[in-house]
């Protein structure tokens, strides 16, 4: 398949190889007198699905701006695969979804996949042979040509995930990108999430109020407290791949949602 | 079919009404002696004196003088206008177009600068509560006497007056309509603001120019008429009504040339609105069943 061919490029370093590609020490930041985040540390693994879960408030969104160098932080360093933030988002590092799938309604699903390849300056036909890949991933093959509002919400999310990994970031920015859609949507585009991160191996800092979706998506669920917004718990998630409806009923699966749980209640959410 | 009937009916169920007020109340006052009844105070409008004298004409004869000479012999009333609405159609495009650029050139200004919006916008604003008819003879003037340009150009620059405005407050609305996030997810690929500003934030604002097209299209037609009328010219809409307005024998005339005013404010906003209804929904994404 064509797609295969795309993510070949890539395919050689493997997932989870341990070297951090994302590196936070001491990250703080402050809007006038209000603390978002406070002393934040932590380490990602390059290849890693993490999640920044916590009560609204808790600076998870700061954070993950931070990270994509669209905050400048008050204090502490970042480094995004051995590079200041700044010079990873020069390097086009950073592939970004949000909860509302931010489309622009005036291009075609297509052309909208095409955007970020266009300010980057390729040329037509490989812009136009890699969208088609890209919406292949996603499913969404047949529907190059409609315009977004044509699309429901869970398929235009997933035309924005198309979108963030068409120009092959290193690290996948996401900012609750399904928390606007229905339980069941939510669920598909879990599954669907999982297969394009599997696929792409590209590293993911996801953004969720979600339990249930950290624990499922995961290899690691770091917990947040609000004001000021502090990491108080970082916890590993072992769940086999390929994770599955099982997987969601699964005695383990339970286990570390209660947990994940226990930590959000302990830092006083 | 059936809603088609009805859409016509509706289309010209206000004419009629219209019509039918005005005939009613003509025969009324004149059944009454143009004066309320038991009393000899007079009625708010009176009807008086015959043809082309009329204070309060039939409608009809009022549709019938544009195929008559509106001058004793030659060149009926009809064709006259029709030349005048030719002059005038000149300046309302020329003050369209150099208002629509002007406004569009603020709009983004005040769009990215909230220094050159907050320092300029208040005397925009002020520019439009002067009332403009007091400066209009001023302006024509002073614009005629540049010497290089040509003549009509005077009350060109008064219709841009008034089409600015509109368009300069819906583009900078347009301008801040995208969303935080597109804006976000644009800076995320590290581009510059001027591709911001070209690939977001004026096909954005797309929708918002049309609105503001349409307000600047009918006030395009207005400062045209009005700076005909308030300066000597000698052409135009506008002149016609001064002319026929003077003398008191020909306001069957006058109505016949206030209705071509009123319909060269519908049609050049009509065209506006055309050219919206075949762009806009590529910028939308959403045509509009109408």
């Amino acid at each position: 398949m064509s797609d295969d061919a795309v993510l070949a490029t890539r395919g050689a370093a493997g997932p989870a190889s341990g070297a951090g590609i994302v590196s936070l020490r001491g990250v703080g930041k402050t809007f006038g007198a209000t603390v978002a985040l406070q002393d934040v540390s932590l380490e990602i693994a390059e290849g890693g699905f993490v999640s920044l879960l916590g009560p609204s408030g808790c600076g998870k969104s700061t954070l993950l701006r931070v990270v994509g160098d669209l905050v400048t932080p008050s204090h502490g360093a970042v480094e995004v695969a051995g590079k200041r933030a700044s010079e990873a988002r020069d390097d086009r590092d950073y592939g970004m979804v949000f909860q509302a799938a931010t489309l622009f309604d005036w291009r075609t699903i297509r052309r909208n996949v095409e955007l970020p390849l266009e300010v980057m300056g390729w040329p037509r036909a490989r812009r136009r042979e890699r969208a088609e890949q890209m919406l292949a991933l996603v499913g969404l093959a047949e529907f190059a040509d409609h315009r977004p509002p044509q699309l429901s919400g869970g398929m235009q999310q997933r035309v924005a995930i198309a979108r963030a990994l068409a120009f092959e970031p290193r690290l996948l920015l996401m900012d609750e990108p399904f928390g606007a859609l229905d339980e069941i949507t939510r669920e598909r585009l879990n599954d669907e999430l999982l297969a394009v991160w599997q696929r792409t191996q590209t590293t993911v800092l996801f953004v969720t109020h979600s339990i249930p979706e950290a624990v499922f998506l995961s290899s690691s669920v770091v917990v947040m407290s609000a004001r000021p917004g502090r990491v108080v718990a970082e916890i590993p998630v072992d769940l086999p791949h390929p994770r599955t409806v099982e997987t969601r009923e699964s005695a383990r699966y339970f286990a570390l949602v209660t947990e994940v749980r226990e930590a959000l209640r302990s830092a006083g959410a | 079919m059936r809603s088609g009937v009805r859409r016509a009916l509706g289309g010209i169920a206000l004419p009629v009404a219209l019509v039918a007020l005005w005939e009613g109340y003509r025969a009324l006052a004149l059944a009454l002696g143009n004066t309320w009844p038991g009393t000899d105070v007079a009625l708010p409008v009176v009807v008086r004196g015959t043809g082309n004298a009329q204070q309060f004409p039939h409608t009809w004869d009022v549709a019938a003088a544009f195929g008559r000479p509106y001058r004793g012999a030659g060149e009926t009333l009809g064709a006259y206008l029709l030349g005048q609405v030719g002059f005038t159609l000149r300046e309302v495009a020329v003050g369209f177009v150099l208002g629509g650029l002007l406004g569009f050139a603020l709009g983004t200004l005040f769009a990215h600068s909230r220094l050159a919006e907050r320092s300029l916008l208040p005397y925009v604003v002020a520019s439009q509560t002067v009332p403009f008819i007091a400066f209009a003879p001023i302006v024509v003037v002073a614009v005629n006497s540049v010497s290089w340009l040509p003549r009509w150009w005077g009350v060109a620059v008064l219709s841009t007056y008034l089409v600015f405005f509109p368009m300069t407050v819906n583009t900078l609305r347009g301008l801040r309509s995208a969303s935080p996030q597109a804006e976000e997810l644009l800076r995320s690929y590290r581009t510059s603001a001027w591709t911001r500003l070209w690939r977001l934030r004026v096909p954005a604002s797309v929708p918002y120019l049309f609105v503001g097209a349409k307000v600047g299209a009918t006030a395009a037609v207005v400062g045209a008429i009005v700076g005909e009328l308030s300066a000597p010219s000698s052409q135009g809409i506008g002149a016609a009504l001064f002319a026929f307005g003077r003398v008191s024998n020909q306001s069957v005339q006058l109505f016949a040339t206030v209705l071509v005013a009123g319909a060269v404010g519908i049609l050049s906003y009509l065209v506006v609105a055309a050219a919206e209804r075949a762009v806009a929904w590529r910028f939308t994404g959403r045509r509009e069943t109408r």
